[in-house]
C-alpha cells in the first residue's frame, strides 16, 4: 500500500501550483468570475502548452499518456488556486468521454485539438429536473433522412457559453428501462437552433441553459452506439464526480491554510486569535475534514484509475467531501470575522465554490442514496 | 404560566397585519432587498415607512409616552416585531439599531435634554443612528478601541478610525465609542457620544460586502468637533453603557418569525415541486429536513419570547440575549443550508434568472447569514459570555 504521490506526480503538483499562482492571481480569478466567458484564451493556450489538456490522452492523440490519478493531482491544484474556466468541462466531461466511447475517427478529430487547446467541450446532461439519472433525459433526438434532429432544454450545463462542441445526451427511444434508448451526440455548438443563456449563479461559474430547437446533427456524430449511451454517461459521471471531489479538496486545503495563517496573525485581547481554544478547535475540525476528504477522494480516484468497480467509493467520496468542504469554508469565514464578509476578501470565492461543488453531480443526500443501494439496502 | 396571547393581543396582531398589508408599497416586494442589500431606492422606501410607523406609534411602541411612545406592553412589542418580520416590512437593521439599541441606552443614561431631543425623534421615525464601535484593531476586543475624544473648551475633538460601520453613509447620527482617558485601564477610559454625521472632518469610505452591496463603511474622524453636551452618560463610563447597549443589540426578537416565513415558503415549494412525478414533499429526507428546521425555529421563538417576557418583568437580559443571538445565527445558517439542499441546483440561481425559485432569496441568505454569527459580537465571544456571565465559569 502507498497513499502518497509518485515522484512525477509531486513534480506535476509543484509545477501546477507555481504556474497557477503566477499566472492566475486572485485579481484575475475575480475578473474571470465576473466576465461573460470565464476564461482567458491566452492562458488557455499556455496551459495547453504545458500539456495539461492532453495529460490523460495517449500520445497518438497528442497527449502525454498520463493516468486518471495524474489528472486528479492536477485538478486538486486547480481547486487550490480556484482556477476558473472550461478545463473541467473540456477534459473531464468532454475529452475523457470521447477517449473512452469515441470511435477512432472521433478520437482523431477531437483529442489532438483538445490537447492543443483548440477545442473547448462540454457535456449537456441535466435538464430542468436537475437530476443525474437516465429517467431525467427528455431531450429528444429523432431521425430524419438518416440524420438526427434534437429538441429539448438542457439546464445547468457548465461552460456551454464558450464550448465549440457539446456532448448532448438525448432520448432516442422510449424503453421500459429508462437507461435504454439514450444516445449521446457530438453537437457543433454553432449549429442553427441552439440558444445558450448564461445563468447567474452563486459561484459565478458559467452554467448555462441550452435550448435545442430542431438542431440537425449528422449520424456520424453519435458517440458510441445509438440507444446505448447511458453506459457512457455513467462512466463519465463517475469520473467527473471524483474529479470534482479533487477540486474541492484543493480549495478546502487553501481555505484551511488561509484561516490558520490568519489565526496566527490576527491579534485581539493581546493574543493571536489562534491561541483561543475555540479557534483552535475550529482549525482542528477543518484539517480533519480536509484530510479525510483527501484520502477518501484518492481512494475512489485510484479505483477509477485502475478500472476497478468504483460506484460505492465514488459515492462515499462525494457524500463526504461535498459537505466537508462546505463546513471548512464556513469555519474559515467564522475565523476571519467581518473582513471575510467583504467582496474584496478572497474567502467568499472558496465559500461559493464549495456549495456549487457540493451540488454538482449529486449532493450528499443523492450520494448517500447510492451508498445505501450499494450496501444492498 | 400562560403561553397564550390574550384576545386583545390577538386583535392587535390582526390590526397590525391589516395595516401592514395596506401600507407596505408593492415596489418594496419587487426590490425584495435581503439583509445588507439595501439600495438608494429601498432605503428611501424604508425611511418613508419608518415615518409612517412612527406616526402610528408603532415604531417604538414600548417607549414612555413623554418621549413619543405608546407604553404598549412588551408582549405587544413582541407581536409587532413578529408581524413586521414575518411580513417583510421595510424595517431593517438600521431601524433595529436606532430604535431598540441606541435609544434605550440614551433612555438609561442620557440627560433629560438628550432624551427629549433624540428619543422623541427616534419614536417619530425621523432619524437613524449608525454604530461607531469597531476599529481595525478592535473587533471582538472592543475595549481596545483607539479613537480619541479630547475635551477642548466647550467641545470634544475626535480623531481616529472606525470600520464596518453599517449605513454610515446614510445615517443621520453616529453612536460613537471613543477613548477619553488613555491612561486609565482600557475598560475605564471609554465614553459614548452622539455625532452628527454631517459634522466637518468625517470622511466615509465604502466597503463592499459579500453580496456585492455597499452596506458598511470605514469612517475617519479628523479633528471632528462636537458640542460637549453630546457626551451621553458619564465620562469614562462608556464601557458599562456599551455592554448594556450590546445586550439590547443581541435581542432581536422578531427573528423566528422572519425564518418562519422562509420555512413556509420552502414547504410550499416542496409541495409544488415534483420529482419522478411525485411532489418532493413526499420524500422522507425533505420532510425530515423541513421538520428539523421547524423544530429548531420554534425553540428559537421561545428564546425570543423569553427575552420579551424578561423585559415585561423589568429584568435586564444579559447572557439570555447572547444565547438567543448565537442560536438565531445558527438556525439561520442551517435554514439557508436546508433551503439550498431542497432547491438543489436551482438554489444557486440569483434573482435575475427566470429559473430562480423564491426570487433567489435562499442563495443570498446563504451569503448574508455569514454575518450574523460575527456582527454585534461573534458567536465565540457570545459563548464566552454565556459561560462566564451566565454560568459563572472562570475566565479562560
Ligand atoms: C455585516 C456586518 C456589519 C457590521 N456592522 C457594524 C457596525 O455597524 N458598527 C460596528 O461598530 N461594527 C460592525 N460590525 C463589526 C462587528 O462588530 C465585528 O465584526 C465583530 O465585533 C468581530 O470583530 P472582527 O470582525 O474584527 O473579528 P475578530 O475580533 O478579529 O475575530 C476573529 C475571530 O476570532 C474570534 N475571537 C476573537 N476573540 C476571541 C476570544 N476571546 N475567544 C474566542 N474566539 C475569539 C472571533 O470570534 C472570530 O471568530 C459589523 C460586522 C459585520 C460582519
Amino acid at each position: 500500500m502507498n497513499l502518497g504521490l509518485s515522484e512525477e506526480q509531486e513534480m506535476l503538483k509543484t509545477s501546477a501550483r507555481d504556474f497557477l499562482q503566477k499566472e492566475f492571481p486572485k485579481k484575475l480569478v475575480r475578473q474571470l468570475d465576473e466576465s461573460e466567458t470565464g476564461y482567458s484564451p491566452e492562458l488557455w493556450r499556455k496551459m495547453a502548452e504545458l500539456g495539461w489538456m492532453g495529460l490523460v490522452f495517449p500520445e497518438k492523440y497528442g497527449g502525454s499518456g498520463g493516468s486518471f490519478l495524474d489528472l486528479i493531482v492536477l485538478l486538486e491544484e486547480m481547486g487550490y488556486n480556484i482556477l476558473p474556466g472550461p478545463f473541467f468541462s473540456t477534459v473531464v466531461l468532454g475529452g475523457l468521454t470521447i477517449l473512452s466511447a469515441g470511435n477512432e475517427e472521433q478520437r482523431n478529430e477531437f483529442l489532438p485539438r483538445i490537447a492543443s487547446g483548440d477545442r473547448i467541450l462540454t457535456l449537456a446532461l441535466t435538464e430542468p429536473s436537475a437530476r443525474y439519472d437516465a429517467a431525467a433525459i427528455n431531450t429528444r433526438a429523432t431521425t430524419s433522412n438518416g440524420n438526427y434532429v434534437i429538441n429539448g432544454t438542457k439546464l445547468f450545463v457548465p461552460d456551454a457559453n464558450v464550448a465549440d462542441y457539446i456532448l448532448c445526451v438525448t432520448r432516442t427511444k422510449e424503453e421500459q428501462n429508462p437507461e435504454d434508448g439514450i444516445t449521446v451526440f457530438l453537437v457543433d455548438a454553432k449549429s442553427p437552433g441552439i440558444e445558450c443563456t448564461l445563468l447567474k449563479t452563486l459561484a459565478r461559474d458559467k452554467q448555462c441553459e441550452i435550448v435545442f430547437d430542431n438542431v440537425g446533427v449528422p449520424q456520424n456524430n453519435i458517440l458510441g452506439k445509438p440507444d446505448q449511451g447511458w453506459t457512457i454517461i455513467k462512466d463519465t459521471l463517475q469520473k467527473a464526480t471524483v474529479a470534482k471531489c479533487a477540486e474541492m479538496v484543493g480549495s478546502a486545503q487553501a481555505a484551511l491554510e488561509m484561516a490558520v495563517q490568519y489565526a496566527k496573525e490576527r491579534v485581539q485581547f493581546n493574543r493571536p486569535i489562534g491561541s483561543f481554544q475555540a479557534i483552535q478547535h475550529y482549525c482542528a475540525n477543518m484539517v480533519t475534514d480536509v484530510d479525510g476528504a483527501r484520502f477518501i477522494t484518492y481512494k475512489a480516484a485510484w479505483k477509477v484509475s485502475e478500472g476497478l468497480p468504483a460506484a460505492l467509493d465514488v459515492a462515499i467520496a462525494k457524500a463526504w467531501t461535498g459537505e466537508a468542504c462546505s463546513r471548512v469554508t464556513l469555519l474559515a469565514h467564522q475565523i476571519f470575522g467581518a473582513i471575510g464578509f467583504t467582496m474584496d476578501h478572497d474567502l467568499h470565492l472558496y465559500y461559493r465554490r464549495a456549495k456549487a461543488g457540493e451540488i454538482m453531480f449529486g449532493d450528499s443526500d443523492t450520494q448517500r442514496a447510492i451508498v445505501a443501494r450499494e450496501l444492498g439496502l | 404560566m400562560d403561553f397564550s396571547f390574550s384576545e386583545e393581543e390577538e386583535q392587535f396582531r390582526q390590526e397590525v397585519r391589516l395595516w401592514l398589508k395596506r401600507e407596505i408599497p408593492a415596489r418594496w416586494f419587487e426590490l425584495d432587498p435581503g439583509m445588507w442589500e439595501e439600495t438608494e431606492e429601498s432605503w428611501a422606501i424604508s425611511r418613508e415607512f419608518q415615518r409612517k410607523l412612527g406616526q402610528k406609534g408603532w415604531l417604538a411602541p414600548a417607549y414612555p409616552k413623554e418621549y413619543g411612545g405608546l407604553e404598549l406592553s412588551h408582549t405587544k412589542r413582541l407581536i409587532l416585531a413578529e408581524e413586521l418580520a414575518y411580513n417583510r416590512a421595510p424595517v431593517s437593521v438600521e431601524v433595529e439599531i436606532t430604535v431598540n439599541w441606541v435609544a434605550p441606552t440614551i433612555m438609561l443614561f442620557g440627560t433629560e435634554k438628550q432624551k427629549k431631543d433624540y428619543i422623541t425623534r427616534v419614536a417619530r421615525g425621523e432619524i437613524i443612528f449608525c454604530l461607531g464601535y469597531s476599529e481595525p484593531d478592535a473587533g471582538s476586543d472592543l475595549a481596545a478601541l483607539q479613537t480619541r475624544a479630547v475635551e477642548v473648551g466647550d467641545e470634544y475633538v475626535i480623531n481616529g478610525q472606525k470600520i464596518w460601520c453599517s449605513y454610515g453613509h446614510l445615517a443621520d447620527y453616529c453612536w460613537l465609542a471613543a477613548r477619553t482617558d488613555p491612561d486609565a485601564p482600557k475598560h475605564k477610559g471609554i465614553s459614548m457620544f452622539i455625532v452628527d454625521m454631517k459634522t466637518p472632518g468625517i470622511t466615509i469610505r465604502p466597503l463592499i460586502n459579500i453580496l456585492n452591496h455597499h452596506s458598511f463603511n470605514e469612517v475617519f474622524f479628523d479633528d471632528v468637533r462636537i458640542p460637549k453636551e453630546n457626551l451621553v452618560g458619564q465620562k469614562n463610563n462608556g464601557w458599562y453603557q456599551l455592554v448594556i447597549a450590546l445586550d439590547f443589540e443581541r435581542s432581536s426578537i422578531g427573528v423566528a418569525a422572519r425564518q418562519q416565513r422562509i420555512i413556509e415558503e420552502l414547504v410550499q415549494y416542496a409541495k409544488e415541486t415534483k420529482r419522478n412525478g411525485e411532489p418532493i414533499s413526499n420524500d422522507p429526507l425533505v420532510r425530515n429536513e423541513l421538520a428539523g428546521i421547524a423544530v429548531e425555529n420554534e425553540v428559537l421563538r421561545m428564546m425570543c419570547y423569553r427575552i420579551a417576557w424578561m423585559y415585561s418583568k423589568n429584568l435586564h437580559p444579559s447572557y439570555e440575549s447572547s444565547m438567543t443571538m448565537v442560536f438565531a445565527s445558527e438556525v439561520t445558517r442551517r435554514l439557508a443550508n436546508v433551503g439550498m439542499r431542497i432547491l438543489g441546483h436551482y438554489g444557486q440561481l440569483d434573482r435575475d434568472s427566470k429559473w430562480a425559485p423564491l426570487q433567489g432569496r435562499i442563495m443570498r441568505m446563504y451569503l448574508s447569514s455569514l454575518s450574523i454569527g460575527v456582527g454585534g459580537g461573534s458567536n465565540e465571544i457570545q459563548r464566552n459570555i454565556i459561560a462566564m456571565r451566565g454560568l459563572g465559569l472562570p475566565r479562560g
